[in-house]
């Protein structure tokens, strides 16, 4: 296999993974700090790419279109926190488990209604189309990049906002004790909303970004859900950190195997059989990855502390 | 009369499931035998759930995986000739708890939110290796080329002999998790599902018995699978769609979670009412989405908790 | 000497920086109730969670009737004799009483893969349960769900479970804990029934419980054992003051 071809997949797996990663980000703060499992966190994902897509249609920019596509899935989580979910933080686990199902289920259903269920495709703007050349022999396309720069710069910021702001202190202050936190006179539910409103965005953001390269269509959210629940059993929960390596794992296992499997079996196997148990152990193996990593550390790579 | 109430409405439910397909051919609607067939079979893949869920505390995302591969055990075999039912579904029961041995050996080891994720994480593998199955029909999926035989015994294709026989296989499946819940084995279960730390200090290792009854839930609902695809006669991956356990997980917390008796009626009442939303309108989903969510916060004990008394060995 | 029932060496425990336990020494003889005390934070938790395997320590051993327990986990320790009471009421708070003794009978009976049989019809676990019931002085509350027993009742169904599981050594942690004082008066008369039958770890704050009941004490602080002696020995103690001053 060439040069050319392993580079282009290298970073196509740094794409997913950084989809992935701002997936997990949200989920495993908003697990790690008020204990909340949300299934419906794909459902941002979603939403983020539809908004992102009608706002670049009024505006006819793209650009424009993300950025407002941000606030927007902030609030919308807001309020699905205040609404529905605030009440949940008490609950177990199955109950939060059913109750965010339902809201998958009214979520998909309501962009059906919206937006119809065909899938919306849009193009990217001349200026994003292109490539970048790399050298005489390698190109990758700009806007791929760009989301990978995006990405990390978010992971950056994140880092940044919780280990060096009053937010984040109180964000892991609030996590560990709560009845401090208010002592201190932080509004603790608003807090909660805010870090909700957050984790929302994020993946609002993810799926806003994918918005002009894959088809936008009801549920998309939910198979990128499972994912970042993946990258979280590999990663440890409630761990920036540990979404992050696992976020970075999991794209490169998944992007390399759906690349490499079939051929790398075709050299063991006889071609036809290659031909067919290459996709299928392909689509399996980050599943099977985690299997792995469970057995060996049933509590993933890198667990939060005390916890 | 420690469970009187409970065995009343199970007795009522099994009195009135029977006089279906009668009172169905007095109307001329045929269709409720199909439906009812289609909620009874859902109803032993919910007691089977409840086995592991209500008793056993282990909060399985995934149980649509045994469903599948029920279903993909029975197609297989008739697809190579094998329409022996007996044989087929043996290798449906066999293979799911084969696989749920697999399964709950690396996810019982972990407990509460990772129990939940690695389930469902499972089931939406085997649901892109379904797709992947191009010999099995991939995305599309495939017709079962001929219902399950029994020797001229039972017809599957006459849909009332179906239908008792999946009457009977509920009343069978129900009465066998009764028991076992009661037995030695379901008091480690619930005692572990009650009080971990507890169980440990008094000499039980759970990890075993809750792998036991995780891999006898998974046969239970294997064969819930091979009973669907003779249903349904289509096989497609979309029977292992996460959205599918969340179902299922839903019907035994609708019904009365620990009760063997309320997810029967979880399934029946989920069934019905998504099949009347459905005819009303085309996005039904609205309305049940917001629906789950009001029975999870003020519904907790579900149905069960209305029509009996709850119990109090939970 | 005979060798003692509970030998612990050099046990070590520590959680970042913190050495919770540091190279304790402590030896339970068959037969006597030895107590444990130390003031707050001296790490008697994590202690008893290395005794009771539901910690691993970093180093030292623990042997228990002649075979080395360290690396086993807590329910090998109950199936080889080691049974224990909880510092917070633990018990299956929806079974009835008998149910939970009943449990700790059958968890004693040979393995539980038994699928069939009901076993609350099960006169092989029943009937033993209700002996320990009865011996414990909760005969009559047989058929109460745990939950809504006196609190003091719930902590003598704690003692009935570990009982029940026949053990050679019993770990109490704080058994008068959050007691009134009759209460308190009736737990300790009936532990003194068990004295000499049972060989007994006492851990408990109330220093008229641990004066009544001890055979021997031992005074953990800051996870040492900084002095083990007969009740007489321990008051004398110049360093076991020093240690309690201005701690009660």
């Amino acid at each position: 296999m060439n040069l050319q071809l392993v580079l282009e997949q290298l970073l196509n797996g740094g794409q997913l993974g950084v989809t992935l990663f701002l997936m997990a980000a949200g989920l495993t703060l908003i697990f790690g700090i008020m204990n909340l499992v949300n299934l419906a966190h794909g459902s941002f994902y979603m939403v983020g790419a539809y908004l992102a897509v009608t706002f670049y249609r009024w505006t006819g920019s793209l650009v424009l279109g993300v950025l407002l596509a941000l606030p927007a899935t902030l609030l919308a989580g807001a309020v699905v926190e205040v609404i529905a979910l605030r009440t949940l933080y008490e609950r177990d686990h199955l109950d939060q488990v059913l109750a965010t199902f339902g809201l998958i289920l009214f979520f998909n259903e309501l962009t059906a209604i919206i937006w119809g269920r065909v899938g919306l495709f849009t193009n990217l703007p001349g200026w994003l189309s292109g490539s970048v050349d790399f050298g005489a022999t390698f190109s990758y396309p700009l806007y791929r990049l760009v989301i990978i720069v995006v990405g990390i710069g978010v992971a950056g910021a994140l880092w940044y906002m919780v280990t060096r702001t009053r937010l984040g202190m109180l964000v892991r202050a609030g996590a560990s004790n709560r009845t401090m936190v208010a002592a201190l006179g932080v509004n603790i539910r608003l807090l909660y909303t805010l870090v909700f409103g957050i984790g929302a965005a994020l993946a609002g953001l993810a799926g806003a970004m994918a918005a002009p390269i894959y088809a936008v269509q009801p549920g998309m959210g939910d198979p990128v859900l499972i994912q970042a629940f993946v990258v979280i059993a590999i990663g440890g929960i409630g761990s920036i950190r540990g979404a992050l390596a696992g976020a970075l794992i999991v794209g490169m296992v998944d992007t390399l195997g759906r690349a490499f499997l079939k051929p790398a079996l075709a050299t063991l196997i006889s071609a036809p059989a290659a031909q067919s148990a290459g996709p299928a152990l392909a689509s399996m193996l980050v599943y099977l990855l985690m299997a792995v990593v469970l057995v060996l550390r049933p509590e993933g790579l890198f667990p939060a502390r005390g916890r | 009369m420690r469970h009187g109430r409970r065995a009343i409405v199970f007795l009522g439910l099994v009195l009135l499931l029977a006089a279906v397909p009668p009172a169905a051919a007095l109307l001329g609607q045929p269709f409720y035998v199909d439906l009812l067939r289609r909620v009874m079979i859902f109803a032993i893949a919910a007691v089977s759930l409840d086995l592991i869920l209500g008793y056993g505390g282990m909060v399985s995302f995934g149980h649509a995986a045994y469903l599948g591969v029920g279903a993909y055990a029975v197609t297989i075999l008739a697809v190579y000739g094998v329409h022996n039912g007996v044989l087929q579904w043996a290798a449906a029961v066999g293979a799911s708890m084969l696989l749920a041995a697999a399964i709950g050996a690396v996810s019982i080891r972990t407990s509460g939110i990772y129990f939940i994720m690695i389930t469902l994480a499972f089931t939406q593998m085997l649901y892109y290796l379904g797709i992947s199955l191009d010999v099995y029909g991939g995305d599309n999926g495939m017709r079962l080329p001929m219902r399950s035989q029994f020797g001229g015994l039972i017809d599957l294709g006459n849909g009332t002999e179906f239908y008792y026989l999946v009457l009977g296989l509920l009343v069978l499946v129900v009465l066998f998790v009764r028991r076992l819940v009661d037995s030695r084995f379901g008091m480690v279960i619930r005692a572990a599902k009650s009080n971990e730390p507890r169980t440990r200090a008094i000499g039980f290792s759970p990890y075993p018995y809750r792998l036991a009854a995780f891999v006898i839930s998974g046969g239970i609902c294997g064969l819930a699978g091979a009973l669907l695809i003779n249903h349904t006669a289509y096989l497609t991956p979309d029977l292992m769609h996460w959205t599918r356990s969340g179902d299922i997980l839903f019907m035994v917390v609708l019904g009365g979670m620990a009760s063997t008796v309320g997810p029967v009626l979880g399934a029946l009442v989920l069934l019905v009412l998504e099949n009347a939303l459905s005819n009303w309108t085309e996005h039904w989903q609205i309305i049940l989405g917001p629906f789950l969510v009001l029975v999870v916060l003020f519904a907790r004990r579900g149905l069960g908790g209305l029509l009996w008394r709850e119990e109090r060995d939970g | 000497m005979a060798e003692p029932l509970l030998e612990v060496r050099g046990l070590s425990k520590s959680f970042g920086a913190l050495s919770a336990t540091d190279q304790v020494e402590l030896d339970v003889l068959e037969g006597e109730t030895h107590a444990i005390i130390g003031p707050n934070g001296a790490g008697k938790t994590t202690l008893i969670g290395q005794l009771a395997g539901d910690l691993r320590p970093d180093a030292g051993r623990i042997r228990f009737a002649g075979e080395d327990i360290t690396a086993l986990d807590a329910p090998a320790r109950s199936r080889r004799g080691f049974a224990r009471s909880f510092q917070i009421t633990s018990v299956y708070r929806d079974f009835t009483a008998l149910d939970n003794v009943a449990l700790a009978v059958q968890a004693h009976a040979g393995h539980s893969f038994r699928f069939w049989r009901a076993a609350r019809g099960d006169e092989a676990l029943r009937a033993p349960a209700r002996a320990v019931l009865e011996e414990v002085g909760l005969g009559a509350r047989a058929e109460v769900p745990a939950a809504n027993l006196a609190h003091g009742e719930q902590r003598q169904l704690e003692i009935a479970m570990a009982l029940a599981t026949k053990p050679r050594l019993l770990l109490l942690d704080e058994p008068v804990a959050g007691m009134g004082a009759e209460e308190s008066q009736r737990m300790v008369r009936f532990l003194a029934t068990l004295k000499g039958r049972e060989t007994m770890i006492l851990v408990e704050h109330d220093m008229d419980a641990v004066f009544t009941l001890a055979d021997r004490i031992s005074v953990l602080v800051y996870g040492r054992i900084i002095a083990t002696g007969t009740p007489a020995e321990i008051r004398a103690n110049a360093e076991v003051r020093a240690a309690y001053l201005g701690e009660d």
